[in-house]
C-alpha cells in the first residue's frame, strides 16, 4: 500500500521537475550547466530542522536558506533577512528585517510570519536545532518584513546560530502534517523527509536517498541566477571509488577527497585539487580531576599534576605528525580552535620544538621517573586519519616512558566513553558552527551541570571559570567580552586542558574549468561555482 | 511432502528467532545510535531522554521481545538515519541485490559448470591450464580488491563502463526497480557480477571439474562407452548428470552468500542494494535497519535451504524411492 503512494509520489514529483526543468531551460537556456557532485555521505533527510548535521545541511542549503549565510571566509552574509541587530530599545530583542519578494518554490511569496514558524519549529523538540535556539522566549512577527526574536536575557551572538537554520512555508507544512520536526520514537515518516518546498536556489526534482538527487535552477529565485543550472549529486561512500569516478569523467566534483589521494590527484591532467581550512581542530584531553585512572599503573592520577601535562606537551611532534601521518595535509597548532574563530590569537597557536630532556626532568619531578601506563581512547572513522593520529602519539609518549595502551574504535563506540567520563584520555575533534570561542567554553571547559560541559572529558571543573564563561553570554559590550574571552583562555591554555594537534584542512577534487572555494563548515554552494 | 515442508517451516522460525536473539545481543556492542542522532549541542538530559523514548535503556531481551511482539505485525519500526519505515526502505533496496546476486549467481553457475566440464575432459590442455591458474586468483584475491583492479581498468583507463551506481532504472510493476532494462543499467551490473560471482564461479568450476574426474573412472561410464554411445551422451548425459547433486547444494547456499555477502561488492561500486545499507547503518548503529536486514538474510538462508532440499527430490531419484519404501 505505502510502495503505492510511494511511487505515485515519484512520479509526481517527477512530473512537476520535468516542468520546472521546462521553465528553467527557457529562462536560462544561453547557459544551462550541469554539475555532478560525489560526496561520501548523503543528507540524512531533507526535513530543515530535523538533524543538526553537517552533509543534512549543506544538500538544504540548495532548496532552503537561512536568515543569514555563512561565507567562506567565516563572516556572515545577507540571507533571507537583509539587516539585523539588537532592538535599541530593549538589548534581550534581536530585530530581523526580512527580504521582500522571496517566494517559496511552490510559487507562494514567503513572508514574516514563514520566520516565525520556521524559528519556532526550529527551537521545539524534537527539532535537532533546538539547542541553538534555547535562549529564545518568543519570536513574533511586527509587521510583513519584520521580526522580534525575543531572548531570556541579552544574547549578542544569537545571529551567530542561525546559519543553519532554514526558513520552510508555513502554509505547505501545515498542509502536509509537518509542524513540528518528524519524530524518531514516533515510528513514522514525515512527508517532509523526501519533499520539499524551500525558496532556496535551487527545486528538488528527484531524490533517491543514498544514490542520486538532482536539483535544477529555481527561475523565481530572488538572486542572480547560478551558474550551476543542474546540479546531480550523488553519493560514493568507498574512497577509492569516488576518486575512480572523478578520473573517469563521471562526476565533476568530489568533496570528500583522501588524503593519500591528493598529491596523486594534483599531479592528474585535467584535475584542480583545492584546500582550505576546516573549521574543526583535533586534540588530545585527559581526566584532570579524579583520584586514580582506572587504567593506569600509578597510584594517583598522573594528569592532575601539571608537570605532567607540560612533559606530553613538550614530547608531542606536531610538525612530524603533519608530515608522515596527513602527508602535509594539516595545519599543526597549540590551541584547540581555528584561526578564523573570534578569539584565537597567533600566541595561543603557537608551540616550540619537541624537548624530551626537558619532558623527562618533569616527569621525575612529578614523581613518575620510570613513568606511567595509560589507554588512549580514539575514534578510527570519524577524524581524517584519526587512528594513525594516535599511533602517532603512543610512539612520542614512549620516549618519556608513558606507556600508552591504544584503544581504537568505532565513533558510535568512542563518544559515549567521554560523555559517560569513562575514558581518561581521549581524542575528540571539535568545530565551532557559531564561530566564536564561547561555544568551546561552554561545551568543553565549563563544569558539566545542565546545557553546559556534556563535551567536558577531562573533568575540569573551576567555578572562577565557570562564572567568566556564563558571563560572555550576555555581555552587549563585545569590546569587554573579547577581553573576558582572552582571559580565560589564558587560563585553559595555562592549565593545558587540552593537548591540541592540529587544524583539520579539506581539499576538494574538480574538473580544472571548473571553480569552487573550499567552505570552512565543508559546506560548499553549488550557486558559487564559476566555469573557466 | 506436505508434512516434511511444514517441518521445516516450523524450524525455520526457530532458526529465525535465534538469530534475532544473538543480533539483539550483538547490537549493544556497535555502539549507541544516540550519538549519531544528535547534534553535539545537545545536552546530555536530552540524549538520556530520546534513549528512553526510544527504549535504548532496557535490558536487551525486553528490546528483543519489543521488536518480536512488533515484527510479527510486520511493524520494523523506522531507520533512526533515514528516518523512513524499515519495511520500505529494505523492499526499495531489495531488487538492486536481488538483480545483482541473480546475474552473478547465473554468470558463475554457467561459465563454473561449463568450464568445470571443460577442464575435466581436456586435462593437461593449453587452454585448461590457463582457466586452472586464472581461476586461482579469483580465489585469492580479496573481493575488494577485485572490485578495484576491475574499476581502474575497465572504468579509468578504459572507460567502457560505470565505476558506480546502478545507471538509470526503471519500475515493473509497483515497486521492483530495474536496471536490466536500460543501458547503463546493464553496463553497470556487468564490473560488480563479475566481482561478486568470481568466487563462486572458481568453486563451482573446481567442484564440478573434481566430481567428473571422480565420474568418469567409474564403470557405468565404461559401460556407457562400451555400449557405442556418443562421447556427448556419455559426458553430459551420464557423467555431468551424475556431479550435479553436490553441485546444486554449493550453488544454493552459495546463492545466499551471494545475497548475503554483497556487502563488500555493494560497498566499493555504491551499488544501492540492501548490504551497502547495512553496512551504513552498522556505521550508524540503526538498530531496527540491521535487526530487519539481519532476519531477512535468515530467512533468505532458510528459504534456500528448503529449495535446495527440495531439488534434491526432483534430482536424486533414490531419495524418493527410499521415502516411498519407508512408508511400507
Amino acid at each position: 500500500m505505502f510502495m503505492k503512494t510511494n511511487r505515485a509520489q515519484t512520479r509526481a514529483r517527477l512530473m512537476a521537475g520535468i516542468a520546472t526543468a521546462a521553465v528553467t531551460l527557457t529562462g536560462v537556456m544561453a547557459s544551462a550547466e550541469t554539475v555532478r557532485w560525489a560526496r561520501v555521505a548523503d543528507a540524512l533527510t531533507l526535513d530543515p530542522h530535523s538533524q543538526n548535521e553537517g552533509p543534512t545541511h549543506t544538500l538544504n542549503h540548495h532548496i532552503y536558506e537561512t536568515l543569514v549565510g555563512r561565507a567562506v571566509d567565516g563572516s556572515l552574509t545577507e540571507g533571507l533577512a537583509t539587516d539585523w541587530g539588537i532592538s535599541e530599545d530593549d538589548e534581550n530583542v534581536w530585530v530581523f528585517q526580512i527580504r521582500e519578494g522571496v517566494t517559496f518554490h511552490d510559487g507562494t511569496p514567503m513572508t514574516a510570519e514563514d520566520v516565525v514558524f520556521s524559528l519556532d519549529r526550529a527551537r521545539t523538540p524534537p527539532s535537532g536545532m533546538a539547542a541553538l535556539h534555547a535562549a529564545v522566549e518568543e519570536v513574533t512577527a511586527v509587521d510583513d518584513s519584520t521580526v522580534h526574536v525575543r531572548m531570556s536575557g541579552p544574547a549578542p551572538l544569537y545571529v551567530q546560530n542561525l546559519t543553519n537554520t532554514f526558513i520552510m512555508s508555513k502554509a505547505w507544512a501545515e498542509e502536509n502534517g509537518v509542524e513540528t520536526a518528524p519524530n524518531f520514537a514516533a515510528g513514522e515518516e514525515a512527508y517532509s523527509v523526501r519533499n520539499t518546498n524551500g525558496t532556496g536556489p535551487y527545486v528538488m526534482v528527484e531524490r533517491d536517498p543514498e544514490v542520486r538527487t538532482v536539483l535544477q535552477a529555481f527561475d523565481g529565485h530572488w538572486a542572480d541566477a547560478p551558474e550551476v543550472t543542474e546540479v546531480i549529486y550523488t553519493t560514493i561512500s568507498e574512497a577509492a571509488t569516488r576518486v575512480a569516478a572523478l578520473l573517469s569523467g563521471e562526476v565533476d566534483i568530489v568533496q570528500d577527497v583522501p588524503v593519500q589521494d591528493i598529491a596523486r590527484l594534483e599531479q592528474t591532467d585535467g584535475v584542480r585539487v583545492v584546500r582550505g581550512p576546516e573549521n574543526r581542530n583535533i586534540f588530545f584531553s585527559y581526566d584532570m580531576s579524579s583520584e586514580t585512572l582506572a587504567s593506569s599503573d600509578a597510584d594517583d592520577n598522573p594528569f592532575a599534576k601539571p608537570e605532567v601535562r607540560e612533559a606530553m606537551a613538550l614530547a608531542i611532534d606536531r610538525n612530524a605528525i603533519r608530515q608522515v601521518v596527513m602527508r602535509g595535509e594539516s595545519q599543526p597548532s597549540a590551541a584547540p580552535l581555528p584561526p578564523f574563530v573570534n578569539g584565537w590569537t597567533e600566541e595561543m597557536d603557537a608551540f616550540g620544538d619537541p624537548d624530551l630532556e626537558r619532558a623527562a626532568e618533569l616527569m621525575a619531578e612529578a614523581g613518575y621517573p620510570d613513568g606511567f601506563s595509560v589507554q588512549l581512547d580514539c575514534p578510527n572513522d570519524r577524524y581524517l586519519n584519526d587512528e594513525s593520529i594516535c599511533q602517532a602519539l603512543v610512539g612520542m609518549l614512549a620516549r618519556i616512558d608513558i606507556r600508552v595502551d591504544l584503544n581504537a574504535q568505532t565513533r558510535s563506540l568512542h563518544f559515549p566513553l567521554i560523555e559517560n567520563w569513562e575514558t581518561d584520555f581521549y581524542l575528540l575533534g571539535w568545530g565551532v558552527p557559531t564561530f566564536d570561542s564561547q561555544y568551546v567554553f561552554d561545551f568543553l571547559v565549563h563544569t558539566r551541570e545542565g546545557s553546559y560541559g556534556s563535551f567536558n572529558g577531562s573533568r575540569y571543573s573551576n567555578p572562577d571559570l565557570d562564572a567568566k564563561i556564563q558571563s560572555l553570554s550576555t555581555m552587549t559590550d563585545l569590546e569587554a567580552r573579547d577581553a573576558m574571552i582572552a582571559e580565560i583562555w589564558e587560563e585553559v591554555m595555562e592549565e593545558r586542558i587540552f593537548l591540541n594537534v592540529h587544524n583539520q584542512v579539506l581539499a576538494y577534487a574538480m574538473r580544472d574549468n571548473i571553480n569552487l572555494d573550499v567552505h570552512p563548515e565543508n559546506q560548499p554552494r553549488m550557486t558559487t561555482v564559476t566555469f573557466d | 511432502m506436505a508434512a516434511f515442508i511444514l517441518r521445516r517451516l516450523a524450524q525455520s522460525v526457530i532458526v529465525m528467532l535465534t538469530v534475532a536473539l544473538v543480533a539483539f545481543a550483538l547490537f549493544r556492542f556497535v555502539g549507541d545510535p544516540i550519538a549519531s542522532m544528535v547534534g553535539q549541542e545537545t545536552t546530555l538530559a536530552e540524549r538520556a531522554e530520546l534513549r528512553t523514548a526510544l527504549g535504548l535503556d532496557e535490558p536487551f531481551l525486553v528490546q528483543f521481545g519489543n521488536f518480536v511482539a512488533r515484527a510479527v505485525t510486520g511493524d520494523f519500526g523506522i531507520s533512526y538515519r533515514l528516518q523512513q519505515p524499515v519495511m520500505e526502505l529494505i523492499m526499495s533496496r531489495l531488487p538492486a541485490t536481488l538483480e545483482l546476486a541473480m546475474v552473478s549467481g547465473i554468470l558463475a553457475f554457467a561459465f563454473g559448470v561449463g568450464f568445470g566440464v571443460y577442464t575435466a575432459l581436456r586435462r593437461g590442455g593449453w587452454a585448461s591450464s590457463t582457466i586452472m591458474t586464472v581461476s586461482l586468483i579469483g580465489v585469492s584475491l580479496p573481493t575488494f580488491l577485485i572490485g578495484v583492479l576491475l574499476i581502474w581498468v575497465f572504468a579509468v583507463e578504459l572507460q567502457w563502463l560505470p565505476s558506480f551506481g546502478r545507471g538509470d532504472t526503471v519500475y515493473i510493476g509497483d515497486w521492483w526497480r530495474t536496471g536490466l532494462l536500460t543501458e547503463s543499467g546493464r553496463a553497470s551490473l556487468i564490473l560488480p557480477a563479475i566481482t561478486l560471482g568470481l568466487y563462486q564461479m572458481t568453486l563451482i568450476m573446481r567442484l564440478v571439474r573434481a566430481e567428473m574426474l571422480e565420474v568418469l573412472r567409474t564403470d557405468y561410464i565404461k559401460f556407457a562407452r562400451a555400449r557405442g554411445l556418443s562421447n556427448r551422451a556419455v559426458n553430459f548425459g551420464h557423467a555431468l548428470k551424475n556431479t550435479l547433486v553436490p553441485v546444486i547444494t554449493i550453488t544454493g547456499l552459495q546463492l545466499g552468500s551471494i545475497i548475503a555477502f554483497s556487502i563488500i561488492t555493494e560497498t566499493v561500486f555504491q551499488w544501492p542494494g540492501v548490504g551497502a545499507l547495512f553496512i551504513n547503518s552498522v556505521r550508524f548503529v540503526d538498530v531496527p535497519v540491521m535487526a530487519a536486514y539481519l532476519m531477512l538474510i535468515a530467512l533468505v538462508f532458510v528459504v534456500i535451504n528448503l529449495i535446495v532440499d527440495l531439488l534434491y527430490y526432483a534430482v536424486d531419484p533414490r531419495l524418493r524411492v527410499d521415502r516411498a519404501n519407508a512408508r511400507h
